[in-house]
């Protein structure tokens, strides 16, 4: 059986968060026109609190690189890439795949944004479409994923995969870590099952440690999200400002700067959660502008933390 | 042809355009401040935003093309309310100096503030203590009215320089200069700010003292007469020689000249060194010269070929070197006491006139060059109603000018001048066609095979400076460069905004000048074979005034 029908048996979905099916775009890749096509493997992980690629390149790396090699044999790609976070390292020989540290900030980890990375341009996000099945680095038809999804493949491949999925569990609780469970445990099973769930009362972030949701303990039952994390607060102890200023800051100094509302409405943001003055009506303003009218889907996906914690927590 | 609709309205459009096009096309409004059509759209200032039936979301109109079937909605509840917050956003870090800006009634910004009815201070001033930046003596970059729009940084690439550019400090991407490299002036960033926050270093206040004591000359450019009607909201392309000239009398000066006339010396000049290199063989392909940036960037980026460029001086500084010794001679004034104003479509000729290998007899050839725009802003400064004024005739002896002269305002022209000299040169025969089409019109890069008698000349003429990276030079004999897009009717000191249209428009009205003058070529004025007997008649007082050395600067 080849590969694209085991990918589609097991019902492969992206694992950087966007949960696209990867059948599909791999089909799209091999089918799209072009002289010249590339392979990336995203392994920028930006997000504060996601650990699992870091964990998954420190003990499956061997995985991985089959995966990578399975996608560029299987588009025929002329070469792969590796987008590394500049603080991880791969000291192991890898072969012919290039790896590429990425040099900038969370924006840099946004799939547009890598190609342009890579050819050694302004790191920003670039209009889509052209998707980059179509129209990516440099130009050609390029297959990107995450280094989970590589991980996948290469199980999928193997005859091995048994759906399961990584997630980093961190925050207050007794085990951090990154554990490898089933994909669709709940929220509350994985909590319980790492020996995590809390005693005192909480609330968890859940998909990411900056853009993920605010869920309070009754909202636990149901899967896990976006980037697979979980970090734990502990409701009483957490001062809510401190924990906003510090997502408003990474959104702030970690985007891109191209469209007015991620530009200046993260910074008014970040100003008034800073000075712990804050005018909802503006930011209820700005949020919807962020979610309506950004340029990609980091500036879309800003206001979910805020208003996730203001509405519940508040 | 594809075929939407728009807000209800069947229209139609070609493949390939955006929504936004197609919506102005047809009359509808979207209001777009970041989009420049010289430039791939920004899809910065999310304002053009539309809705698109059966689609979730929003989408900018500048960056998205139009698709068969497509229905479009332009406004809503929802769009007004986002383009409301927006705004509200991109006024809230630019710091608004509308009375002294280049944009002034024409601002984009400020005319949505009113229709959107938005409060422009809603936020405090996130670039109060942001600093200004000077480019040489030509340009002045005043970041806290920088609406990060980027299209700067585009246009500064796309002219093949890339000294605006984008680094990150204090937590924001900003447009900042690059050390490693250099500016040539040519003032295009100024052109494409929608912010107004580029703009010429001015020479108003300068200008306005010598006026009240010395005896002042202005000198204008070919291309100010179709275009400085349009800073008094005439239409574009608008020919007003006439009222440019009475307008300058009002304002005190004791002569004004056309630099036109000048530019017949520059083409006999350049056209009898082109015709000693064809024969000598040497330092070919020969460039024009009379574009600042252009020989500034050969000096800084290209030193290897500033031995090509053309030794012959650009029209005003020849003008001006005449004005302060053949004119001054014969009206018997000190030329020390002459001061010389040129009104240039130019940026980077405020540079020009600092060279110090231009004085003649230790004097510099023009004192002060003032831009279109900043013609515009004295004129109005001293209420002359330049639409109305009536139309006063230039002074002897440079008044008259050829259709030569005039055309070296647009693209090719410089080109299309020599050639002209230099066929009837060569072959001691009148040309036939004397309209060398080939070299006209917008194009980045236009080329030409010309026949002169046995010879067989290639030329080119580069139309913005980035494209001369996209020809192989050892092809020609010839080439004109100009770095502005247009030449100089799109020049960097021109009114805004400027588009392919509007310089059309200017260029038009040049070449109509030009077909309706009885002298069409540079070596038939009277004027120039005036001078040519009576002053340029030794090598001397050639080389002093009409001739000039170059600096390659080694990097």
């Amino acid at each position: 059986m080849d590969i694209i029908k085991k990918i589609k048996e097991a019902g492969l979905k992206g694992r950087g968060g966007g949960s696209f099916s990867t059948a599909l775009k791999w089909e799209l890749a091999k089918k799209a026109q072009g002289k010249e096509k590339y392979v990336i493997c995203n392994a920028a992980e930006g997000e504060p609190n996601v650990f699992k690629d870091k964990y998954i390149l420190d003990n499956y790396l061997e995985d991985v690189i089959n995966g990578i090699k399975i996608a560029k044999n299987f588009i025929s790609a002329k070469s792969a890439y590796i987008y590394l976070n500049k603080n991880y390292t791969i000291s192991e020989d890898i072969g012919d795949i290039i790896i590429f540290k990425k040099d900038s900030g969370y924006i840099g980890g946004e799939e547009t944004s890598i190609c342009e990375a890579i050819e050694g341009k302004r790191v920003e996000p670039r209009r889509k479409p052209p998707f980059l099945t179509e129209s990516g680095l440099f130009g050609c038809p390029t297959l990107l994923n995450n280094v989970e999804t590589f991980y996948c493949v290469s199980k999928i491949a193997k005859g091995e995969y048994n759906h399961s999925r990584f997630f980093s569990i961190n925050g207050d609780v007794l085990n951090q870590g990154v554990y490898e469970l089933r994909e669709d445990i709940t929220i509350f099973q994985a909590l319980k099952e790492t020996k995590n769930y809390p005693e005192f009362d909480f609330f968890a972030q859940v998909g990411g440690g900056a853009s993920g949701e605010i869920m309070l303990p009754q909202e636990l039952n149901r899967p896990v999200f976006g980037a697979g994390s979980i970090t734990i607060y502990n409701r009483e102890k957490t001062d809510k400002y401190e924990l906003m200023e510090k997502w408003a800051e990474f959104f702030h100094t970690g985007n891109c700067d191209k469209c007015v509302p991620c530009r200046e409405g993260a910074f008014r943001i970040y100003e008034m959660i800073k000075e712990r003055n804050i005018d909802y009506d503006k930011l209820d303003s700005i949020f919807f502008s962020l979610k309506k009218s950004s340029f990609c889907s980091l500036g879309k996906s800003i206001p979910l933390p805020f208003e996730s914690l203001i509405k519940k927590i508040r | 042809m594809i075929k939407l609709k728009i807000n209800n309205i069947e229209v139609s459009a070609k493949k390939g355009e955006s929504i936004l096009d197609v919506a102005i096309r047809n009359g509808i409004k979207i209001p777009a401040v970041c989009r420049h059509s010289d430039l791939e759209p920004q899809s910065s200032c999310r304002l053009c935003l539309v809705s698109i039936k059966g689609r979730d979301g929003f989408f900018t109109s500048c960056s998205t093309n139009v698709e068969n079937g497509m229905e479009i909605i332009t406004d809503s509840p929802e769009i007004k309310k986002l383009r409301k917050i927006n705004l509200e956003l991109l006024f809230s870090q630019h710091i608004e100096q509308c009375s002294q800006c280049n944009w002034k009634y024409k601002c984009k910004l400020l005319s949505l503030a009113k229709d959107y009815n938005i409060k422009i201070t809603k936020f405090n001033d996130r670039k109060k203590s942001f600093k200004e930046k000077k480019f040489g003596p030509s340009i002045v970059f005043d970041s806290s009215k920088c609406i990060d729009c980027k299209n700067c940084v585009q246009m500064c690439e796309k002219q093949g320089i890339g000294y605006l550019t984008v680094k990150e400090k204090d937590g924001f991407f900003q447009v900042v200069t690059d050390s490693s490299k250099e500016c040539v002036y040519c003032g295009q960033c100024i052109t494409h700010c929608p912010s107004g926050a580029f703009e010429e270093i001015s020479s108003i206040e300068k200008v306005e003292k010598a006026l009240e004591k010395k005896y002042v000359i202005f000198q204008f450019a070919p291309a100010i007469r179709s275009s400085i009607g349009e800073e008094f909201n005439m239409p574009y392309g608008s020919i007003s020689t006439g009222k440019l000239v009475s307008s300058i009398k009002k304002l005190g000066a004791k002569k004004v000249f056309d630099v036109s006339v000048s530019a017949d010396v520059t083409t006999i000049e350049e056209g009898n060194e082109l015709i000693e290199r064809l024969n000598n063989g040497k330092n070919l392909p020969m460039f024009t010269s009379c574009c600042p940036s252009w020989v500034r960037y050969v000096e800084i980026y290209k030193p290897e070929i500033v031995k090509n460029l053309t030794s012959v001086r650009s029209p005003h500084i020849i003008l001006g070197g005449l004005i302060k010794t053949y004119f001054s001679e014969k009206e018997k004034i000190n030329p020390k006491n002459i001061i010389v104003v040129s009104v240039m479509p130019c940026t980077s000729k405020k540079y020009e006139i600092l060279r110090d290998e231009l004085k003649v007899d230790g004097l510099r050839p023009v004192d002060y060059v003032l831009t279109t725009r900043e013609l515009g802003k004295l004129i109005k400064k001293n209420n002359i109603d330049f639409k109305n004024i009536e139309e006063d005739a230039l002074d002897s002896p440079w008044n008259k000018p050829t259709g030569a002269g005039v055309i070296y305002g647009n693209t090719g022209g410089v080109m299309e001048s020599a050639l002209r000299t230099v066929y009837e040169k060569l072959t001691g025969k009148k040309l036939k066609n004397i309209n060398f089409k080939e070299v006209r019109g917008l194009e980045g890069v236009k080329e030409a095979k010309v026949k002169i008698g046995n010879k067989n000349i290639n030329v080119a003429v580069v139309n913005g400076l980035g494209n001369i990276n996209k020809i192989d030079l050892k092809k020609y004999e010839y080439i004109e460069v100009m770095a502005c897009p247009g030449g100089c009717i799109g020049g960097g000191g021109q009114p805004i905004p400027i588009n392919n249209e509007i310089r059309k428009k200017r260029a038009q009205s040049l070449y109509k000048i030009d077909s309706g003058d009885s002298v069409r070529m540079a070596h038939d004025s009277l004027t120039v074979k005036m001078i040519y007997k009576e002053f340029l008649n030794n090598k001397k007082n050639i080389h002093k005034t009409c001739h000039t050395t170059y600096f390659p600067k080694n990097k």
